[in-house]
């Protein structure tokens, strides 16, 4: 019944879109505008029935309905019902669904927010992501089918892969990707629909496109730092980033939109780059395509990959329309996308974005030519291998470090004319603080030039963001002899976008101090204790106290006591584990991570003897993890800065009258 | 912008292009790891030496050493034909045994011991319920039931 139900909705739903998107450019192009209500309708009603579809799986896992092949491939009664109702996207079908539940979502809301917008930009934006769903809505009915009928209707199933069910994060990580990665869309549809509709020309849906870039950007990047999170504290190796290919293809389409939120303003305020902002927009949407093709093809081996048969050519497919199609269409408009200025001085703000747009997209090329050359090795060579962290490491350093430098210079250029005098005032409090962050860096032992600079360079990209509100809170101060902290709200709710990026800059100096501090200054060590024995790394001692048996209903959990003194008293306890899943050969490390400001100490069960006489555990000083997290809130409070409407704006949109801004 | 200075730009672009390249080239050339069995990485010879490797193949039956004092682990890795001798540091994973699929990184040394710098167990990367009958589980049930807490 509810795999009916389920099953049904999405065959509607592929009906509906289809049809909803051939009727748009009929109406448009005979000259009916009332026809374009329906395909309007068409993208609620393809909201409605992916809704529908999508509880009613939801509602399947949760009543352990087996005779829906999805349920009886991830469900199990001993699930607990949180990781049952997550198990939503715990494999290939059901993680369809979902994504062509958050796009339906994204339409609904870009057509609702803008039905009322003269010309054709957004029924044509509407219908490019009308397209998409039906691509998803075909996955769905035809090699990722989640509703096929199981008979006989198993009593119990396998549950979902031990590794997914085993930490919360995994009730966060992946919705944060998937509003990431499927908001591309958004931007992505307004550029198809700029360039049908010939309104490509004017800087108005450049406009209207910002906030939605900016939505799918902040998900993306919370979803990124979930993700290093999620690794961290469930994988057990201690690291946050491997360069396994699924991170890489997260991060991949991440770089080109962060280029893209950059390069736009030179577009705003100069009319240039029009084309290549143009590109970096197909551009990302097709790379999170192509991202998601490797994650889901089974062509590559990961954590996230789950294998199966055909879908990888439906994807190729897929990637080669979309490429085609907007090839064509970028072509067709290339004579509306000239420079209207030029690049009038070497030292000023419009230098700063290109320098930082061409690493930002020399960085995309090393990371995706990385990440698929394996594949064409293999093809090509027949040889199977791998590029590993010192390719990234290698190439990658320098790039951030050059980047960190840029995040400082950036802000503090004028746009248009080249730097003045008073350029020397706006850089002395990135100087002083770069110089001390990088001598202490040295102090404490960081003897890489990239470590040394990398730390020096965030110090002096923080000393340039925050002078900026000191400067600007200051000038309120002297001006309106307002007191200082509401010349600092005023000052941001007066351009709440500019200094959403400061914010964002300062979260980005957060997480580079984190990943230059743990990367330079990690201790690790592995020992073998008996009860009442301890280690000592980096000043952090533990110490054994027991180990343990513990059963729980769908595992059993084997576990260390371990206490972390200080000098000779308990300061905290912490119990590293392994999760044995009955369904599993492998036991799921459960390492335990006790943070303090300055860094993690992190415990995890390496072995153990079967009569609990000794256990291995590994433990490691990381300095300054827990900054990387908080950084990454540090960035999403800067995107939601960025994405609240200005003052001005709601006052126009509660304006009785006067259209659309 | 005129004509020369189009081609200028043009230029520009391309030694930056071609400049690029061969970073990438270079950083593959030295940093890409051969997926190699005992076999054939015995056959590499003099150039199977010192350089980043993934040796595939099975733990040899009998051949573990493992001091759990020092925490060193030696074995032998066979595909049937070959046989390598490897080192490593730290506890093994718990399905470690004779007779299990492993992936070892590191590097072959010239005394013709496999210097390993990380080792997996090799299992189906997908995810599969066990088959019927098979009980992982009950493997630990007996696990340090006096102990408890």
């Amino acid at each position: 019944m509810i795999r009916l139900i389920a099953s049904n909705a999405i065959l509607v739903a592929l009906v509906v879109t289809a049809l909803g998107a051939i009727l748009t450019p009929v109406a448009i192009l005979r000259g009916r505008r009332d026809w374009l209500s329906f395909s309007f309708a068409a993208v609620y009603t393809n909201f409605a029935l992916v809704t529908v579809s999508t509880l009613a799986l939801v509602w399947g896992l949760v009543s352990h309905d087996f005779s829906i092949s999805y349920v009886a491939q991830v469900g199990s009664r001993a699930t607990p019902t949180f990781y049952t109702i997550i198990s939503l996207w715990g494999a290939l079908e059901g993680s369809i669904v979902f994504w062509a539940w958050v796009l339906g979502m994204y339409a609904a809301a870009v057509v609702w927010f803008n039905r009322k917008r003269e010309g054709n930009l957004v029924p044509y934006a509407a219908m490019a992501l009308l397209l998409v769903a039906l691509f998803f809505h075909i996955l769905l009915l035809g090699p990722a089918n989640p509703f096929q009928a199981v008979f006989p209707v198993p009593f119990d199933g396998p549950g979902p892969n031990p590794l997914l069910q085993n930490h919360i994060l995994m009730g966060v990580h992946p919705p944060l990707l998937y509003l990431g990665y499927v908001g591309m869309t958004v931007p992505f549809a307004f550029a198809v629909g700029a360039m049908l509709s010939g309104e490509v020309a004017s800087d108005d849906w450049i406009r209207l496109t910002r906030r939605w870039t900016l939505v799918a950007w902040g998900f993306l990047t919370a979803a990124i730092i979930a993700g290093m999170w999620w690794s961290y504290e469930v994988l057990g190796w201690g690291g946050y980033w491997a360069w396994d290919p699924v991170e890489n293809a997260s991060f991949i389409p991440w770089l080109t939109c962060t280029a893209y939120l950059h390069s736009v303003m030179v577009q705003e305020r100069r009319g240039m780059l029009k084309l290549w902002n143009l590109n970096l927009m197909v551009g990302t949407f097709v790379l999170t395509i192509l991202g998601t093709f490797l994650t889901r093809s089974g062509i590559i081996s990961s954590v996230h990959a789950f294998t199966q048969g055909t879908i990888g050519y439906y994807f190729l497919g897929f990637i080669a329309v979309v490429l085609l199609s907007t090839l064509i269409l970028v072509a067709g408009n290339s004579d509306k996308l000239g420079s209207e200025g030029k690049l009038d001085a070497p030292l000023s703000r419009e230098t700063a974005f290109l320098l930082q747009n061409m690493f930002f997209t020399v960085f995309m090329f090393t990371v995706l030519i990385g990440t698929l050359f394996p594949l064409v090795a293999e093809l090509v060579r027949g040889v199977k291998v791998s590029v590993g962290t010192p390719f990234f490491n290698k190439m990658s350093i320098p790039l951030m470090v050059a980047l960190l430098f840029l995040m400082g210079v950036g802000p503090v250029l004028p746009w248009r004319k080249g730097a003045g005098p008073e350029l020397k005032g706006k850089l002395t409090a990135g100087v002083v603080l770069g110089l001390l962050f990088g001598v202490v860096g040295l102090v404490m032992g960081a003897r890489n030039a990239y470590a040394v600079l990398s730390f020096t360079f965030a110090g002096f990209a923080l000393g340039a963001n925050v002078g900026e509100f000191v400067r600007g809170a200051n000038a309120r101060v002297r001006a309106h002899g307002e007191s200082w902290l509401v010349a600092l709200s005023r000052l941001v709710a007066g351009n709440r976008r500019r200094f959403g990026g400061y914010v964002a800059h300062i979260g980005v100096v957060l997480v580079a101090l984190g990943v230059t501090a743990s990367g330079t200054f990690k201790k690790e060590q592995e020992a073998t204790l008996t009860p009442g024995q301890s280690m000592t790394v980096s000043g952090h001692t533990v110490r054994f106290k027991n180990a343990w048996l513990r059963e729980e209903k769908q595992r059993q959990v084997v576990g260390a006591t371990m206490e972390i003194m200080d000098g000779t008293r308990v300061s905290a306890t912490v119990e590293p584990r392994m999760n044995y899943y009955p369904t599993s050969q492998q036991p799921v490390p459960t390492p335990q991570v006790k943070s303090t400001w300055s860094g993690d100490i992190y415990l995890n069960l390496m072995a153990f003897k079967q009569d609990g006489s000794n256990v291995t555990v590994k433990v490691i000083w990381e300095p300054l993890v827990p900054w990387i997290w908080f950084g990454g809130f540090v960035i999403c409070f800067g995107a939601i800065l960025g994405i609240l409407p200005t003052r001005r704006e709601a006052a126009v949109a509660s304006a009785p009258a006067g259209g659309t801004p | 912008m005129n004509k020369k200075t189009k081609w200028g730009a043009l230029a520009a672009v391309g030694v930056l292009v071609i400049a690029f390249g061969w970073l990438i080239y270079g950083g593959l050339d030295s940093n890409v790891v051969y997926f190699l069995t005992p076999k054939e990485l015995a056959a590499k010879g003099e150039k199977g030496f010192d350089v980043p490797v993934r040796l595939g193949g099975q733990v040899k039956p009998g051949s573990v050493k493992w001091d759990e004092k020092a925490l060193d682990l030696s074995f032998a890795v066979t595909d049937g034909t070959g046989e390598i001798a490897v080192h490593s540091h730290g506890a093994p994973p718990q399905m470690f045994k004779d007779g299990q699929g492993v992936v070892v990184e590191g590097r072959y040394g010239r005394d013709l011991v496999f210097q390993s710098t990380s080792l997996m167990v090799k299992h189906s990367n997908e995810y599969k319920a066990p088959a019927k009958g098979e009980r992982p589980a009950e493997m630990y049930k007996s696990l340090m039931k006096s102990q408890g807490t």
